[in-house]
């Protein structure tokens, strides 16, 4: 039984760091934000399974704000941000994606090699679940680094912090305290971001990071 | 009991957000900030009256008070400049009172989140705090709403957010050394519990843990090489926001990094912190050195001069032992209060030119004597000349570390002398010379930044016996 807590946990963290690489190559919105959902819904099923194995039901509030939340309240209103935003037809030139995914196997394997090394006297299951969980955040910050459009970097942030989530579950008895406060931040991390998004738009007619560039204060 | 410091410092500052945000009207809600700040500085300054109780959520002990007070002094002092500041930007339009009335409330809400920070009994609830104290300034620094302030706080937003989240990581990291010998749950989160049993963690996961952390938090701290953020955040915003920035926050995140680094200490098998501290110091002090030359926006230049302070003092603390702790500290109280008092200074006196570009201020010390002289004496203290306090810190960090590694010290003093000659270049220009922009007279508060002056000045000739003692009973701890 416990070959099978193990097995289907590792496939589901292991799925998480799979979405996380087809996040980096989409070069359309509206695919990033679908892939994005999947993501989320792929961490939804990561915290519930690991909320049964570990007899902990707090995690299945977690899980609950991570489904209803992450999977479908965001994309959902991002979705309706791009339409009046009129760039939902926009092609994002996402630059070498060969480069950029031989970037994301590299950090993979340096998480992997990090965190399998430090972590050898704790529980197997969590050990695991720490690797994908850093391989997950460190492949949030690459979209971010790469990504010029701000729709696709609040994307990586949000990939990032879903990251941050698995770690969190997989660390056992970790303390509510701490995931209610992820749902919250993310939550005002949005509301924030809405703020900007808004605000750039009617600033700048462009949600092109490259475009607050050219504002840059010293370069008058 | 009826009462509590440690609930004041928490309560006073969130009332006071919530009246704040209620009320109309610039003139009685500039007062109030005021009010509420002086409330929360008393209450600080009581705890070391009446020893406040505490629990498992918060904490006070000597390391703290020193932040705490500090905090709500500085916040007392830039909120009495905030009102005069706000009220010119008020009449100029650059606000308008419903801007006005959010940007209160959000001052008090930051104190708030300051405050929780730095008594909080729990690393998650400290990660929290942080986190708010964070996403409250990035909305302040955007409160202009120029194409800028937008860029600024975007960037400081997705750069804070990256460190947030690696600071986060190293938190659960913390978690997970400690869930083994201290048990599930609350408790192995709890900083109390977690100091006295951090001997038998894991060490291997406590060092990632450590470098995770450093680079989370080492990101608000404004270390090399993730301080983007901080030259823009610093000129984009309302200038008493760059004061609140460069004095209290930065020194918040430290504090962040220094409770972790006990905690290493304790553990005999993890690696020394200290190297690491070293390091980012040194590379964000000549950095920042370097940065100063050919700035031409004049918050932007004393924003990488704070880069340089902070490098300076997380080099401080990266040595450790008693002395170079204790400099550490006395450097950190003395660049608060001097740099705050520079922004006052700048603050006034880019909205009396109406600019912040260094090349259209000029000759201040004919056009308005007080501010000029005042700019002049804040960019001596900061540049570190004698008898200031700040002279006094560099002195002692560079011998100290000069005892022990003499190269690194050398590194430190060329660094000291680099920003020196930076800040003097420009200041000669700003300061004297041909009086350039206009020449209205300033209707400032000198009040605040003298105040700050006369104490780094005082400081730097002569220090109460009872600070030094406090402070060398907090270097002792700082291991």
């Amino acid at each position: 039984m416990h070959g099978l807590a193990f097995d289907v946990a590792h496939m589901l963290a292991g799925s998480l760091v799979l979405v996380s690489f087809m996040l980096l190559y989409q070069d359309r919105l509206y695919a990033l934000l679908n892939i994005f959902a999947l993501h989320a819904l792929v961490l939804a099923a990561s915290v519930a399974w690991q909320a049964s194995v570990q007899n902990a039901p707090h995690l299945f509030v977690t899980a609950g704000i991570a489904l209803i939340f992450k999977a479908i309240i965001i994309p959902t209103a991002l979705h309706r941000i791009i339409v009046q935003l009129g760039i939902h037809r926009q092609i994002e030139n996402v630059v070498g994606v060969g480069l950029t995914m031989l970037l994301g196997i590299g950090l993979v394997a340096l998480s992997m090699v990090v965190m399998l090394r430090v972590t050898s006297g704790a529980d197997p299951l969590a050990r695991e679940d720490l690797a994908f969980a850093l391989s997950v955040v460190l492949l949030g910050l690459l979209m971010m680094v790469t990504r010029r459009n701000a729709v696709s970097q609040v994307i990586g942030f949000m990939s990032l912090e879903n990251g941050l989530v698995l770690a969190a579950t997989g660390a056992k008895g970790m303390p509510l305290v701490v995931e209610i406060s992820i749902a919250f931040s993310v939550l005002i991390a949005f509301v924030i971001i809405g703020i900007f998004l808004f605000r750039i738009r009617e600033r700048f007619d462009t949600v092109d990071v490259q475009a607050l560039d050219r504002f840059r204060g010293e370069r008058q | 009991m009826t009462f509590d410091a440690l609930a004041g410092v928490l309560l006073i500052p969130v009332v006071a957000a919530a009246l704040l945000a209620a009320l109309p009207g610039y003139r009685l809600t500039a007062r109030i900030n005021v009010a509420a700040a002086l409330l929360t500085f008393a209450t600080a300054v009581s705890m070391f009256f009446v020893e406040p109780r505490f629990g498992p959520f918060l904490l006070v002990d000597d390391l703290n008070k020193v932040f705490i007070v500090l905090t709500t002094l500085v916040g007392f002092t830039t909120a009495m400049f905030s009102a005069s500041y706000i009220g010119h930007e008020i009449e100029i339009g650059r606000l308008t009172p419903r801007f006005v009335r959010f940007y209160h409330a959000m001052y008090q809400i930051l104190m708030f989140a300051m405050n929780l920070a730095l008594v909080a009994n729990n690393i998650g609830l400290m990660w929290v705090a942080i986190e708010m104290a964070t996403l409250t300034t990035v909305l302040m620094v955007g409160i202009y709403r120029t194409h800028e302030a937008l860029e600024a706080a975007w960037k400081y937003f997705i750069l804070g957010s990256v460190g947030i989240g690696l600071a986060l990581f190293g938190t659960i990291l913390v978690y997970m050394a400690a869930q083994p010998v201290v048990g599930e749950g609350l408790d192995a989160m709890v900083w109390t519990a977690l100091m006295r049993r951090a001997a038998s963690f894991d060490p291997e996961l406590l060092d990632a843990a450590f470098v995770f952390l450093l680079l989370g938090y080492g990101t608000k701290v404004g270390l090399a090489p993730l301080h983007a953020w901080l030259p823009d955040a610093h000129a984009e915003g309302p200038t008493p926001i760059s004061a609140v920035l460069s004095g209290l926050l930065l020194n918040v995140a430290l504090y962040a990094v220094l409770r972790f680094k006990i905690l290493l200490a304790i553990n005999p098998g993890a690696i020394a912190p200290g190297p690491l501290m070293v390091t980012m110091g040194l590379i964000s002090c000549l950095l920042g050195a370097f940065m100063l030359y050919r700035r031409r926006d004049i918050k932007r230049m004393f924003a990488y001069s704070s880069i340089e302070h902070m490098g300076i003092i997380v080099f401080a603390f990266g040595m450790g032992g008693p002395l170079a702790n204790f400099a550490g500290l006395l450097h950190m109280t003395m660049h608060s209060l001097t740099k705050s008092a520079i922004f006052f200074a700048v603050g006034h006196v880019t909205q009396v030119k109406g600019t912040q570009k260094i090349a259209e201020i000029g000759g201040l010390t004919v056009t308005h004597p007080v501010l000029g002289w005042a700019l002049v004496l804040g960019v001596v203290a900061i540049a570190g000349l004698p008898p200031l306090g700040i002279f006094m810190s560099e002195f002692l960090v560079v011998t100290s570390t000069f005892a022990r590694e003499p190269w690194l010290a050398a590194l430190l003093g060329l660094g000291i002398l680099i920003a020196l000659g930076g800040l003097f270049l420009r200041l000669n220009g700003i300061a004297f010379g041909e009086p350039r922009g206009s020449t209205a007279p300033a209707q400032a508060s000198y009040a605040p930044m003298f105040a700050h002056l006369a104490v780094v000045l005082v400081a730097g000739v002569y220090l109460p016996p009872t600070l030094v003692a406090g402070f060398e009973n907090v270097a002792r701890l700082l291991g």
